[in-house]
This record gives structure tokens, C-alpha cells and sequence, in this order.
């Protein structure tokens, strides 16, 4: 069972890992975004992991919510409020309860990235962050890390896809060819979650 | 790439700082990122609040002041503002008579404005929305996230802020704003890439010898690439560009905009190309606005935007205004 420590550790583990890669998220968001995507997740989930520091939220569903909270009010731009209600609906799904099972938290992020798509508009295949949540969420039923590599195999598939939503649909056809920042940042935050669980 | 910066985390806050000891008349809450009509609220009058991504001055900021913006929060360089500054700033300058969002269509700025727009009703604020999305270089449809809005916000801002200034009503100063972007369209091109601060070099490589038609002001590049064109050249296609989705047979505003590296000079020289196309192609022309209103930090290039208009929206255009960027008749 997962209780509201190891969600703590998740979003820890997600704030050292986009800081880790915050260069390489930038450098795919520069040919087709605007260069920013590393730094603005880097300060938003340095907020993250600090505000849960200070207020120990202590269930795994309070935990969430208040990281998305978090992400809505430093972040900016799309991403901001896109994880942000990730995080947010997907802890509201997961309830009061002192503790979640795999298979509950893997129903309520389902529910998260079901808020994701009605907010952004996007659906599989357009080019975003979606491309990497909706396979790691089919597979975190199965294992953690299962669900990493999902997540890893969907965000490498957005690199033939033209964008149709966000920044880089401005480009056309010359969207092409160039991995998602947004897919390869959810890739990272479902790598952290198999990091929390310490597997 | 040199900078007259300190360090890139505190790009957005120091030029705050420089804002405020500019202008005393604008009151610029530094940390809570918001800029303020140092009257604001102004009783009996709608109050126009804006915002969005850093790295586009004077927008939105250096358009605070009677006749045009009450307020506009400042984002991260091409990021959105978060909601809790817009809330902030909505809350700041509204007298009662409601607040008008005007909101550049950008994926961020949207989904940022509608979450400020849902929490400052729960405040008891009655607050209104307009998108601007102008530039034809972006297919509109269901396979993009829209055309994105540049420089027809300065029209926006400036002929709804006046109508604001007139004492109209809420919906009358939101149907205005909604008829200056629905009658304004814009083309840009980019003579080289943009450099932001937080990664310190071009955010994409254009071959010298080469621009970027139809380029946003984000430093995303545009959609097509061609050969060096001359001014004249240039004119042609941004100039047509505009006419294909705009056919105007009243006459039009002018807005030649620079995108932050190009000189007076050359702006200048290109307008007069600009103006010899329109009137090659029997565009009449109201009035020009020449100079950097809507830029993207040091890019290259230029802009221009037409906005159709009719007796009542030029004498709102031509009505005092007096702020950072934009002032005359008061």
C-alpha cells in the first residue's frame, strides 16, 4: 500500500529528475517551443517539494492537491496549470484515505489525465504530454515499471507526429521529427513514481 | 550572447524594480508580479486587466494608465502570468463596474486567465474576456491551438481602454475589444532568432542570408524559410499575407511593429514600403503607428497589423492616452 510518505517521495523524486534534465527539456523545447519548459518545471516542482516540506499534508490525496495547487501558482504558461490539475484531480479521485493501493492511484490518475484532456483539448497522437500519461496509465496496473516505460516508449513516439495543440502546432509540418518536451517531461514524473517505490 | 542582465532568474523582477522608480504614477508590486494604475480604482469605469509572458515590452505593462490598461501582470519571459497574479491584479482595480480580461491567444495565457476569471467571480468580481488572435501566419482550425495574438492587442487595449475611459458598460467595452481583434489581422517576419536569458543562446538556428515568414514572438520559428528579401519584398508578403484573410473597404489603422533588434530606422523604411502596397492595392489608411510596442527580447524583424475601422473606433483610437508606451493628447 502506498501511503502519504511515498507520494511525498514522488513529487521529491519528480523535482530532482526534471532538475537533472531541465537542460535537455529546454534544448526540445527550443526547436519547437520557446526554450523555457526545463526552467519553468524546475522552479515550479522546487516549489512543490518545498511547500510539502513545510506543510506535511498526511494523506496521499492531500499530498496532490496541494502539489498541484503548487504547480498552478509558480509555473505559468500551459504546463502550469496542465500538471497542475493533474496532480490536483488525481489527488481529489484518490479520496481521505491514510492509504492507496497501486491499482487505486493507477483509477485516479486515469481520472487526472481524463481532466488534462478536457482542459488542453488534446487527444493521443497530437503531439503532447497525453502521448506519454495515457500508456503509463493502461500500464501502472501492472507494475511501476511498466508504467515507466510506457510513459518513455510514448514520449520517444511523438518525435515523427506533427503538433496539433500548444506551441509547436504553430509550425506545421516542420513540427516533425523533433520529440515533445511536454511528453518527455510526464515521462519523467512517471519514472519518479517507480523511484518513490523504491523497485 | 552579451546581456545587460545580473542573472537570468531575475530578469522579470529587476526591470520591475527600474519600472517603478520610472514611473511613480504606476504602482508595481515587485514581488506579487502586478502593475498598477497608481489611481486604480477608478470609479464608474470599467477596468481593462492583461498579462502574459515577459520579453515583449512595453507590452503589457508599459501600456498601464488612464485611457488604456488598469493593470497587467507580468509572467516569466514567454511564460504565462499565474492566475493568482491576475486575481491579484483584478481585485486591485476593480471599482465596482467590472473587469474586462484581454487575453493573447497562447495555449498558457488562456488556461491561466480562465482559472483568474473562475476564482475572481468567487470574489464577487464580474469580470469578461476577450481573446485576441490575429496573426494569419497560423492556420485557425482544429489541427493548431489557434492563430496566436500579437500585435493587435495594442489596438485592443487602446480602443477598448478608451470606451473603458468613456464610462461604458461592461458588455459594451467587451463587444468593442471583441470588434477591434474580429476587424485586425497580422503577419510577421523574423531577420534572425531570438536569444532568451534562462538559455543564453539562439533558440533556433537561421543561416545568414536567410529569414522566417509568418514567425510568432516567442522565437518559435515561422512557417517557411526563404532567401534574404528586401524591404520592398518583405512588404509584399506581409502585406498580403494580411489581405488574404481580411478584405477591409473601410479604411484601416497601421501598426509597423518591431520585434526588438530592428532600428528606427529600418522600421521607418519599411513602412514606406508598406504604405506604397496597401495603396497599390487600394487600402486607404487612417492613421500609422511606427516603432517597438510588440517585440520579442532581441529578434530581428517586424510586424505589421491592419485593423479595419470605422468613425467610432478611430475617434476612440485618437482619444487621450497616457502611459509607459503609448501617450498623447494628455
Amino acid at each position: 500500500m502506498l501511503d502519504a510518505d511515498f507520494f511525498r517521495r514522488w513529487m521529491t523524486a519528480a523535482a530532482a529528475s526534471v532538475d537533472r534534465e531541465a537542460d535537455r527539456l529546454t534544448a526540445l523545447d527550443s526547436p519547437i517551443g520557446d526554450a523555457d519548459h526545463g526552467s519553468n518545471l524546475q522552479r515550479g516542482f522546487a516549489a512543490v517539494a518545498a511547500t510539502l516540506e513545510k506543510e506535511a499534508p498526511g494523506t496521499p490525496g492531500a499530498v496532490l492537491v496541494l502539489a498541484g495547487r503548487q504547480l498552478i501558482s509558480t509555473v505559468g504558461g500551459a504546463s502550469g496549470p496542465l500538471y497542475g490539475t493533474l496532480l490536483r484531480r488525481t489527488g481529489k479521485a484518490l479520496g481521505d484515505g491514510a492509504e492507496v493501493s497501486r491499482e487505486q492511484l493507477a483509477e485516479a490518475l486515469r481520472t487526472g489525465v481524463d481532466a488534462v484532456r478536457t482542459l488542453g483539448g488534446a487527444a493521443p497522437g497530437d503531439k503532447t504530454m497525453i502521448d506519454a500519461l495515457v500508456p503509463a496509465v493502461d500500464a501502472l496496473g501492472d507494475s511501476f515499471a511498466a508504467a515507466r516505460a510506457a510513459a518513455g516508449e510514448g514520449a520517444a513516439a511523438t518525435t515523427p507526429l506533427q503538433a496539433r495543440k500548444g506551441r509547436a502546432s504553430y509550425l506545421g509540418e516542420r513540427s516533425i521529427g523533433h520529440q515533445d518536451p511536454g511528453a518527455t517531461s510526464a515521462a519523467l514524473l512517471v519514472a519518479a513514481l517507480e523511484e518513490a517505490a523504491g523497485e | 550572447m552579451r546581456m545587460l542582465i545580473n542573472v537570468p532568474e531575475t530578469v522579470v523582477a529587476d526591470a520591475l524594480r527600474g519600472m517603478a522608480a520610472a514611473h511613480p504614477e504606476l504602482t508595481v508590486d515587485v514581488e506579487n508580479r502586478v502593475v498598477v494604475r497608481g489611481d486604480a480604482p477608478v470609479a464608474g469605469q470599467v477596468a481593462l486587466v492583461s498579462g502574459g509572458g515577459s520579453g515583449h515590452e512595453p507590452l503589457h505593462g508599459g501600456f498601464v494608465g488612464p485611457g488604456m490598461l488598469a493593470a497587467a501582470c507580468p509572467g516569466e519571459v514567454f511564460t504565462s502570468p499565474v492566475p493568482d497574479q491576475m486575481v491579484r491584479a483584478a481585485a486591485a482595480v476593480d471599482s465596482g463596474a467590472g473587469v474586462l480580461f484581454v487575453v493573447k491567444n497562447y495555449t498558457g495565457d488562456v488556461l491561466n486567465f480562465d482559472m483568474a476569471a473562475e476564482l475572481a467571480e468567487d470574489e464577487g468580481i464580474r469580470v469578461a474576456k476577450v481573446l485576441v488572435n490575429d496573426d494569419v501566419a497560423v492556420t485557425d482550425s482544429l489541427y493548431t491551438a489557434g492563430r496566436r495574438g500579437t500585435g493587435a492587442t495594442l489596438f485592443v487595449e487602446k480602443i477598448a481602454g478608451a470606451a473603458a475611459r468613456e464610462g461604458r458598460p461592461l458588455e459594451q467595452v467587451e463587444a468593442l475589444a471583441r470588434r477591434v481583434n474580429e476587424s485586425s489581422r497580422s503577419f510577421g517576419v523574423a531577420l534572425s532568432a531570438v536569444t532568451t536569458p534562462a538559455k543564453g543562446s539562439p533558440t533556433f538556428d537561421l543561416p545568414a542570408g536567410e529569414l522566417e515568414l509568418g514567425i510568432g514572438i516567442h522565437g518559435e520559428p515561422g512557417r517557411e524559410r526563404r532567401p534574404m528579401m528586401t524591404s520592398g519584398e518583405i512588404a509584399e508578403a506581409a502585406v498580403d499575407a494580411v489581405l488574404t484573410d481580411l478584405a477591409p473597404r473601410n479604411p484601416v489603422l497601421v501598426l509597423v511593429n518591431g520585434m526588438g533588434a530592428t532600428p528606427l530606422l529600418e522600421l521607418y523604411g519599411f513602412n514606406a514600403e508598406v504604405q506604397r502596397v496597401l495603396g497599390e492595392r487600394g487600402v486607404a489608411v487612417a492613421r500609422t503607428l511606427v516603432g517597438n510596442y510588440v517585440t520579442s527580447l532581441d529578434m530581428a524583424g517586424a510586424s505589421v497589423t491592419l485593423c479595419e475601422i470605422d468613425e467610432e473606433l478611430l475617434g476612440l483610437w485618437d482619444a487621450p492616452v497616457r502611459t509607459p508606451g503609448l501617450r498623447w493628447g494628455m
